[in-house]
């Protein structure tokens, strides 16, 4: 019934929105930024526990859709071990890859990230991404304050 | 027209013939904004081609063509709200700014510091925002009437409400989030009883209820034309001309005055005191079309339609498991709010808008609401006179089938 959507809700994200990963506070977290988009209520809390400049633990908690919940799961695994700028270069990438006018985007090179390339059909649910990504760029610039998507 | 024909009544909207994502346009969306018949896109074709010019100013043939059609539509509001006069009909681009307008011309001249503003823990952001900047500007303060699980209002706490302080009442005739109708007459026979003038916010009661506003007895009354099958960018704000002719003008410029020197200006008389600027000629003449179309149905005729949809679809819902209703007031407009266990509001939007059903998800512009029910949207479908049982069918076969793919 819902086959024009397969592009934008494939099993991976039922599965992450079902079981989201890493949905858990880190007590002694090192950075810890909140996210908000106004416009459909999703809130969500990004913890990361660094070591120098690696990402040695990254969680979260919060409420939202399926396309934000599954994004921001996958982003908690997926920086896990990298360096800031390393998880620097997959926000740019990422944000490419929902945003971006390429039509040629080298999805291989994101890796699993790529089952939310669906979402730059659906403009009204590229925010919904995005959230977590913005989340994790406030973080990484170290600020303290809570981003809006708005 | 003495049967209600909704097929027939479908053939007055283009819009409903298109086609989204390949499937029939299945509209509920219609507390946001509703669809416009043919008369009234004729309508706006018709003075653009034919009768369109300034109004108000000039001698010239068109000028007094147009100025006519701009009068006949105050004339057909009037009657259609049953004011005492056309005096009493100001046009602005919508509720929000009618809103505006009393709080900051009726509300700045009589509410001052201590005093008190009660609205409802129902209303639209355009019933609370204007409100808050006044208390702002002046030092009073904004009091809230609480509601129910149900989504009611809860009378004797609104009475409790009511003392020497409080200087306007201002609530919602039916509310965009839960559908709620509010008791009105008997609010404001309470607020009269102590002095109290009341606005009513109809922007949502409007394409539903018919409208007296002098058996209401309402001291401002504001709606917008596009709930109302007309264009955008039209709006009504009623008023008592004793209270209209004392207030001070909103906005200054031509057209609300009557002699202009560098020392002093006399202003206009009402209406055009409140109406500064070229207004929305076309458009206000579209909504007189609306006006008329809506007539020629008859308000008793598209009240019961609604009311046997919204009965429909509320049965149909309450068998979905996992489904929760969103205000479920004994009093209710052709609005269901909904939410489903574990799936967010904007994945049912997104969902059923493959399936060519639109419908709104979201907070509704109605925060405060959300945050009474502990959710951070819901799901909104919302009726109006062309919707049909078959349309209902399609959304609710929707919904069961997404919950089944989230699994």
């Amino acid at each position: 019934m819902f086959d024009d959507l397969r592009d934008l809700y494939q099993e991976v994200i039922f599965d992450h929105n079902r079981n989201p990963r890493n949905f858990r506070v880190i007590d002694d977290a090192d950075r810890k930024v909140e996210g908000f988009n106004p416009l459909c209520g999703d809130r969500l809390t990004l913890y990361l526990k660094m070591d120098g400049d690696v990402i040695t633990d990254a969680s979260f908690q919060g409420s939202g859709c399926a396309i934000s919940t599954a994004s921001v799961s996958l982003m908690t695994e997926i920086i896990k071990g990298k360096t800031e700028q390393e998880a620097d270069a997959l926000f740019r990438q990422f944000h490419e890859m929902t945003t971006g006018k390429d039509e040629h985007f080298n999805l291989e090179a994101i890796g699993k990230l790529a089952v939310l390339a669906g979402v730059r059909e659906y403009p009204a649910r590229v925010k919904c991404a995005t959230l977590a990504w913005h989340t994790l760029d406030a973080a990484l610039k170290n600020q303290q304050q809570a981003i809006s998507t708005e | 027209m003495t049967v209600f024909d909704v097929e027939k009544i479908r053939q007055d909207f283009p819009i409903l013939k298109e086609k989204i994502r390949g499937k029939d346009l299945v509209y509920l969306d219609n507390a946001a904004t509703c669809q416009k018949p043919q008369a009234v896109i004729d309508s706006i074709v018709q003075v653009y081609s034919h009768d369109y010019a300034n109004v108000h100013r000039g001698v010239h043939t068109l000028s007094v063509r147009s100025t006519d059609k701009f009068e006949a539509a105050r004339t057909k509001v009037k009657e259609f709200i049953n004011a005492a006069s056309d005096k009493e009909i100001i046009f602005v681009k919508g509720a929000t700014e009618a809103v505006n307008l009393v709080a900051q011309t009726y509300g700045k001249a009589n509410i001052k510091a201590g005093d008190e503003i009660v609205i409802t823990a129902m209303e639209h952001h355009s019933n609370i925002v204007p409100w808050q900047m006044l208390c702002e500007q002046t030092g009073a303060v904004l009091r809230v009437a609480p509601i129910n699980q149900t989504g009611e209002l809860i009378f004797a706490e609104f009475e409790q409400l009511l003392n020497d302080k409080t200087k306007l009442v201002s609530v919602v005739h039916m509310s965009n989030a839960l559908g709620t109708i509010n008791p009105v007459k008997a609010i404001i026979e309470t607020a009269h009883s102590k002095n109290i003038p009341v606005l009513l916010d109809g922007a949502q009661a409007i394409p539903h209820i018919a409208v007296d506003v002098q058996a209401l007895d309402c001291d401002f009354y504001v709606f917008s034309g596009h709930k109302l099958y007309a264009p955008t960018g039209t709006g009504v704000l009623y008023g008592k001309q004793a209270l209209l002719e004392v207030m001070p003008p909103y906005q200054g410029g031509g057209d609300m005055i009557r002699k202009v020197t560098f020392t002093e200006t006399e202003y206009n008389t009402l209406p055009y005191k409140f109406e500064a600027g070229t207004p929305n000629i076309a458009d206000v003449i579209g909504l007189g079309a609306a006006i008329d179309y809506i007539n020629a149905i008859g308000m008793p005729a598209i009240a019961a339609h609604e009311a046997e949809l919204l009965d429909y679809a509320t049965t149909k819902a309450r068998a979905i498991k996992g489904l929760r209703i969103i205000g479920e007031a004994e009093e209710k407009g052709a609005i269901l709010s909904f939410v489903l266990d574990k799936i967010h509001p904007h994945d049912i939007g997104t969902m059923l808008d493959s399936l060519g059903i639109a419908i709104r998800a979201g907070h509704h512009c109605a925060m405060p609401v959300m945050d009474f029910y502990n959710v951070p949207a819901t799901a909104r479908a919302s009726f109006a006179l062309y919707n049909t049982r078959q349309e209902i069918d399609v959304l609710m076969n929707g919904i069961e089938s997404l919950i089944e793919v989230f699994g």
